[in-house]
């Protein structure tokens, strides 16, 4: 049986360009006690691994490798986990190939 | 708030936004343009396959300085298992045509020089601007946006909604709905870079000849999803999509699922020793002609991925984008023409259009396709392609059985993983899906 290598995120995302907004997070989790369901399924749907479990079991978004998918918004928005915004103009992530 | 009053605003860069704002410059509208990147291009992310036929509508003779990659000969779509493809191949030397059909191209280098066609034709292009919502007056009318600029609020007789798939006005302001789980895909892609002369080598290309690889089976995990890899010059752009709503039920990571579909046998040797330069990650509307929501109303329009135009049993998206863009805007034209004001009823004529488009025709032909790939994605997506890797392997592999025999094995695994009837049922709803 063969092992599956581990799968580094923070390697893939070293590649990208970002010019991070400091302070100004375009994404924020409402603040709650114990995560629902949808918020739970972020851990591992994110493609830029920007939500993680603290050590209190409530899920917390960093959002400087964020790559603007939305897919957190279709998500968690509805439910009201969290709140979801476009960086300012010129923020975030810069493609150079897209 | 700026004090100047435009014709129309279009918010977004992409490809419904700048061929909107391009068509509506050349009537001689006054246009003003608003992208939150720091150029045309600089947020956008495709895989990305470029269709002439829709981009010479806009820009005749594009291929005298458009940033193209490779002009595709070839086709290939692949049916794969964990250690197996079964393909299908197209190529043909008609591809190699005086003017190509498809092209690959690199989204920020093309939006790039499609953004300045569009300021060559007349159009405002203020970039690294987000606009946070839409300004409607006392009756809902949409009357102009804000941004995040400190002169905010700027006017317009009609806005035209290019903001994307995931596209925040149009719903913050209730003209549409947020894409659901189970109606958008989640794709990833690396930018893969080898020496010319090796993608040429590995792919069988010569100048500037392109090839296509569409795949799906196990890669997918069960879930409804695609793999992609696309030859472009100097770098190959590979990915691998899902449904969000998948993504959510199954737990599969997409960077996992990417990782293991370029470790796959047939993926591995062609990508082996690249240098990867870029991750990205978009979202796909999937639920086609039934997701399209209101195109229009008082004051605006949508267009693009942000009204779900995306054709997804052909892959095709940037094409749909380009033309709703243009016909929107020809529609704003037409009104304007008259003297009209930009009310519902009038921007209705954008529909009206649209319907005799190829957009609107080829999305109701597959209307009933999303419901089915979604609903049986086990079938299509695992249990098929296993089988045909099988009955494939079976057919190839010479060991002494007799014909017969192997013949009887293979309609035997068939009918032992799907039953007759559900044989039977799947073809039958495949072919009234696709009919």
């Amino acid at each position: 049986m063969s092992i599956e290598p581990s799968v580094r995120v923070e390697d893939k995302l070293f590649y990208n360009r970002y010019l991070v907004d400091a302070g100004r997070a375009h994404i924020k989790v409402r603040p709650h006690t114990k995560p629902s369901p949808e918020l739970l399924s972020m851990l591992k749907a994110c493609p830029a691994r920007c939500y993680e479990l603290n050590d209190k079991g409530q899920v917390e978004i960093t959002v400087d490798g964020c790559i603007e998918c939305g897919t957190c918004r279709v998500i968690c928005e509805g439910s009201g986990d969290i709140e979801w915004s476009y960086p300012r103009g010129g923020y975030g992530v810069l493609f150079k190939f897209g | 708030m700026i004090e100047e009053r435009f014709d129309a605003i279009v918010v977004g860069a992409g490809m419904a936004g700048n061929a909107a704002a391009l068509t509506l410059a050349q009537r001689g509208l006054k246009v003003l343009q608003l992208e939150r990147g720091e150029y045309s291009g600089s947020k956008n992310v495709q895989g990305a396959i470029l269709y002439a036929d829709m981009l010479e509508k806009l820009i005749p003779d594009f291929r005298e300085d458009a940033p193209l990659e490779r002009h595709l000969v070839e086709q290939r779509f692949w049916m794969m298992d964990d250690r197996s493809h079964t393909g299908l191949h197209y190529r043909s030397d008609d591809f190699n045509e005086e003017k190509p059909n498809r092209y690959t191209i690199i989204r920020a280098q093309f939006d790039k020089w499609f953004s300045q066609k569009v300021r060559e034709a007349g159009a405002t292009v203020l970039c690294e601007t987000t606009v946070t919502e839409l300004a409607q007056d006392a009756y809902g009318k949409v009357i102009g946006v804000r941004t995040d600029r400190a002169d905010g609020e700027i006017h317009a007789d009609v806005v035209v909604l290019a903001e994307g798939v995931n596209g925040l006005l149009g719903t913050r302001a209730h003209l549409r709905e947020r894409p659901k789980p189970d109606k958008v895909a989640l794709a990833v892609k690396e930018m893969h870079f080898l020496p010319r002369e090796t993608i040429e080598a590995r792919f069988n290309l010569k100048g500037d000849e392109g090839v296509v690889i569409e795949a799906a089976g196990t890669i997918s995990r069960g879930m409804t999803g695609m793999g992609f890899i696309y030859a472009n010059k100097e770098c190959i752009s590979l990915g691998i999509g899902c449904l969000v709503a998948d993504f959510q039920r199954t737990g599969e990571t997409p960077y996992g699922l990417l990782d293991r579909f370029k470790r796959h046998p047939s993926v591995a040797p062609l990508i082996d020793g690249s240098e990867v330069k870029e991750y990205a990650a978009h979202l796909i509307p999937e639920g086609g002609f039934k997701a399209i929501p209101q195109l229009y109303g008082e004051g605006w329009v949508v267009v693009g991925d942000a009204a779900q135009l995306n054709n997804a049993i052909h892959r095709e998206g940037s094409n749909l984008a380009m033309t709703s863009g243009r016909i929107a805007a020809e529609a704003i034209f037409q009104v304007k023409s008259r003297k009209d004001p930009m009310t519902a009823e009038n921007l209705s004529l954008y529909k009206s259009m649209l319907d005799q488009s190829f957009v609107i025709k080829d999305l109701k032909k597959y209307k009933d396709m999303p419901a089915l790939m979604h609903t049986q994605s086990q079938s299509f997506f695992l249990t098929y392609p296993e089988l045909v890797s099988r009955a494939m392997q079976n057919f190839l592999r010479v060991d002494g059985t007799p014909k017969v025999e192997k013949e009887k094995t293979t309609f035997k695994s068939f009918v032992k993983a799907r039953s007759w009837s559900g044989l039977f049922g799947d073809a039958f709803r495949l072919a009234r899906a696709w009919r």
